[in-house]
């Protein structure tokens, strides 16, 4: 009677299922619910979902808690600013959304020479670098007053979409993000980089002991993690048309893809997506009842601290666990009734 | 070379301040391992009591350094308790960093709540006022006491730390917490003490941060940036090393104002947590082993 | 016989403690040797200092005929040194096989490969079996019992088929049975060529095992021989009762 694992297979049939349900969901939405306050929405909601799933590669997985991937989404945000100013001709409007793949390399470019100083030594040095580093992309946007505009802001160039359509292009493209950020995030779980990622957050100076490459795979995993923020970031900023530098890297981007993550389940492939699918409804309902900023704010570090404290594991992992704890009892029950001698060995 | 050594005088006066602030937060790493990110949040949060006790009571910011510092080494206490020690062991250290932000974020969120966003700084009789020193260098009078004050206060932290029971528990804990522990150092209560001293240490420097810069609720990012490169180039855990840091960034981003600019002199702390990193990632004091178990 | 591992001059302060000082001694291919001493006499900082787990300040590595003393960790493992830790450093978030998996060590190009691959379940259901660990294959190691952690690290060190393991205390906290299926798993790998370096304070399972024994006090090494000379030297009772 043998109980042991099988190989991993990429592709299974129930995930194929699982995968074929989510895009077939992601692509009805917004037939399903054909109303501009929910277009809104949803793109906000499957924007920092992207975001949510792609923090998790390195603060999930790895643990390695990055808390300046704001400073990325304004670096996309600027980006996309700087190469489709007011002033650019935009032929089919889609021009911007082509553009993205491009800034997502540029943000990872940019991450991999951070990431190997940063995450040289440990975990609490690199939140350390990624909060400063935060700071120093604010400081940048107001006083590089050339490229950005300052606290002035800076404009970009509006496609002439159908007022009656406009949340569409923005939407799907937000979706394919996902998609991509979601079909990574699932590479990662079932390769050898989601094994080396699990074992650096569980121990990482045995893993360096028993020679997994740490340093390649946390490089990799914040370098993918920030390029999608990247990207979205320069989405979010040619949906909203003007970025001001306190919008556009502000701490509370960190804290809520933060949030999301943990509250959904870290270092678990569907649970960023769920918090994104809580908190962005909430959060536009809190600000549609209460307003103001400074509330959100208060709430986000509240409802992080109750989950952190009440939930350490988030919503998905404390679900599947118990179930797989039953499982498990009935397996070895199973194991018992066939197999008299199968507890052989009791330590 | 006259506003280089004017740069130099007030970079050593306001770098007391810094030294004063990041010991705190260097304290706290050194008993309990965990960065703390709402340093930055309690030292506004103390200026802004401050900034009440003067407006509401006419209580001198200085001497009111005397009613912040216990107070807040009980909300550090409390924020501690409820906060940090329920951590499960394993991952307290990421979820430490987490929490801190997160804290840092509900104060900041608090105090935009109770003062709004708008920026405020606190005007008493003195605080405009300077005298001028040999050839005809400006002294502001509330630099040169937040000064001595700063530096007066850390010798009562050194005090505390080298003579009392309670100082050697926490140092035996920063060297070794496995045997400190064996020494029958209770572990828990020894941190949340850590804790409470470091956060009080940085309410009393937040009492002269309010009188020497104008702050709103948003101005712990700033803080807590400066903060952490000057614990890392001290080497996390270190006192002394933080103290020599903090000064020497102090005049460093103070020259840099006066031969380059003020607004690219914030980017000097960052310069010089890179190049920390870079080239000696354990900070100049600090020990970088760790590991084995 | 020829030394696998060679330690010349070896020394490493902790302040101004001499954890390890001036130590030298080798390591036979193919031997089972134990490494004794006092509490505090410096046995975990030798193994630390040898794997590369802290850095070494002076004296000199030779592993398998290469100087190693300043590779790291990670290095010395790839080139078949591995060790296991007296409090059983098993990694909690992983399941038991993964523990296996993740040991196994590889190119660097394997991060791409799959998170078990046929190989890696093939090697890893041999050591499960061997070491009767297959019926909890699946669980998360941080849900073992510490006999079977115990076990789980010793059985994830022979994942990558290594020339000498280092092995911390096996028996530290273990029971009976438990401690002669240790003493059955290292007399085989023995025969199949690993040798083995022990530190271990129960003596009886050094007598019975191995063979030389080198006796550590304040760091340095201060007898050496077979089981029974080492026991009759005077110095070594001195050490062991204090002076």
């Amino acid at each position: 009677m043998k109980l042991s694992t099988e190989p991993t297979k990429l592709v299974t049939r129930n995930g194929l299922i699982r995968g074929g349900v989510f895009i077939a969901l992601l692509a009805a939405l917004p037939g399903i619910f054909p109303q501009h306050w929910l277009w809104n929405l949803m793109f906000f909601t499957i924007l920092y979902a992207t975001m949510a799933v792609s923090w998790n590669y390195i603060g999930g997985f790895g643990g390695y808690p990055s808390l300046g991937h704001a400073a990325f989404f304004g670096i996309g945000a600027y980006t996309e600013a700087l190469f489709f100013k007011t002033d650019h001709v935009l032929h089919s409007g889609y021009e911007p959304f082509f553009m993205l793949p491009v800034i997502g390399l540029i943000c990872a470019l940019l991450a991999i020479p951070i990431g190997m100083v940063a995450m040289r030594t440990r975990a609490d040095v690199f939140a350390i670098v990624t909060i400063t580093l935060l700071f120093v992309t604010q400081t940048l946007a107001f006083n590089l007053r050339n490229l950005t505009g300052g606290a002035q802001g800076a404009a970009v160039v509006q496609p002439k979409f159908d007022v009656k359509f406009f949340e569409l292009p923005f939407y799907y493209t937000a979706a394919i993000m996902l998609l991509f950020a979601f079909a990574l995030s699932y590479y990662y779980s079932k390769s050898k980089i989601g094994l080396s990622l699990t074992a650096i957050r569980a121990d990482e100076d045995k893993a360096k002991g028993v020679g997994v490459r740490t340093l390649q795979v946390k490089v990799i995993a914040f370098s993918t993690s920030v390029a999608f923020t990247g990207m979205a970031g320069a989405t979010w900023a040619f949906y909203i048309g003007f970025i001001y530098p306190q919008f556009a890297v502000d701490p509370l981007i960190t804290i809520t893809m933060v949030l999301m993550t943990f509250l959904g389940g870290r270092a678990t492939l569907w649970g960023p997506v769920l918090g994104a699918v809580i908190l962005m409804p909430a959060q536009q309902l809190l600000a549609y009842y209460v307003g103001g900023s400074q509330l959100y704010l208060l709430a986000y570090a509240a409802i992080f601290l109750i989950t952190i404290l009440l939930l350490p594991r988030g919503i998905l992992p404390t679900v599947t666990n118990k179930r797989r704890l039953k499982a498990l009892a009935l397996k070895s029950v199973a194991a018992k009734a066939s197999d008299p001698l199968a507890e052989g060995q009791s330590a | 070379m006259h506003v280089l050594i004017q740069g130099l005088i007030m970079g050593v006066l306001t770098g007391g301040v810094y030294a004063l602030m990041a010991s705190g937060q260097t304290l706290i790493f050194g008993v309990m391992k965990v960065v703390n990110l709402a340093q930055g949040a309690f030292v506004i949060a103390s200026a802004y009591l401050t900034f009440s006790l003067f407006t509401q009571f006419g209580i001198d910011p200085f001497v009111s350094i005397l009613i912040t510092t216990p107070l807040m080494f009980g909300i550090g206490m409390l924020a501690h308790w409820v906060f940090l020690r329920p951590l499960r062991k394993e991952d307290a250290v990421e979820l430490s960093i987490l929490v801190t932000f997160a804290l840092a974020l509900l104060v900041e969120g608090l105090l935009s709540v109770t003062y709004r966003t708008t920026y405020r700084s606190i005007n008493n009789t003195y605080s405009n006022k300077a005298f001028l020193l040999g050839d005809g260098f400006s002294i502001p009078y509330v630099r040169l006491y937040g000064f001595f004050i700063s530096i007066a206060l850390l010798l009562v932290l050194y005090f505390v730390l080298q003579k009392t029971k309670f100082g050697r528990a926490i140092r035996a804990t920063v060297q070794n917490p496995q045997s400190a522990t064996l020494l029958g150092v209770d572990s828990t209560r020894v941190k949340a003490y850590g804790f409470g001293l470091g956060i009080a240490t940085s309410a009393a420097s937040g009492s002269i941060f309010g009188l020497l810069y104008p702050f709103n609720s948003g101005s712990h990012y700033d803080l807590i940036s400066r903060l952490l490169s000057v614990v890392i180039l001290g080497g996390l855990g270190s006192i002394g090393g933080a103290v020599f840091a903090g000064i020497l960034i102090g005049v460093v981003s103070s020259v840099a104002a006066v031969v380059w600019s003020p607004t690219w002199s914030e980017m000097t702390f960052f310069i010089v947590l890179l190049l920390v990193l870079l080239f000696r990632p354990q900070g100049m004091f600090g020990r970088l082993e760790r590991g084995a178990a | 016989m020829s030394a696998i591992l060679s330690v010349k001059s070896l020394t490493k302060e902790f302040g101004t403690l001499k954890a390890v000082n001036d130590c030298s001694f080798d390591v036979e291919e193919g031997s089972i040797t134990a490494l004794i001493g006092p509490n505090g006499s410096g046995k975990t900082t030798v193994f630390n200092l040898v794997t590369g787990y802290i850095g070494r300040q002076s004296g000199a590595v030779t592993f398998d005929g290469v100087d190693v003393s300043k590779e790291h960790a990670g290095n010395l493992y790839r080139r078949g040194l591995t060790r296991t830790f007296q409090q059983s450093r098993v990694f909690g978030d992983l399941t038991v096989q993964e523990n296996l998996v993740v040991a196994k060590g590889g190119s660097w190009k394997t991060i791409f490969a799959p998170r078990v691959s046929k190989d890696d379940q093939l090697r890893a259901d041999e050591l499960l079996e061997e070491f009767k660990l297959s019926h909890v294959a699946d669980l998360y190691a941080s849900e073992l019992s510490w006999g079977q952690r115990k076990l789980l690290e010793f059985a994830s060190v022979l994942m990558s088929k290594p020339k000498l393991v280092l092995l911390d205390e096996p028996t530290a906290g273990v029971n009976p049975i438990l401690i002669e299926t240790m003493a059955d798993h290292i007399r085989n790998y023995n025969k199949l060529g690993v040798t083995f370096l022990i530190v271990e304070h129960d003596m009886s399972f050094v007598m019975r095992v191995c063979d030389p024994v080198i006796v550590l006090d304040r760091g340095k090494p201060i007898a050496q021989g077979t089981p029974d000379v080492v026991q009759s030297d005077p110095r070594v009772l001195d050490a062991y009762l204090g002076d």
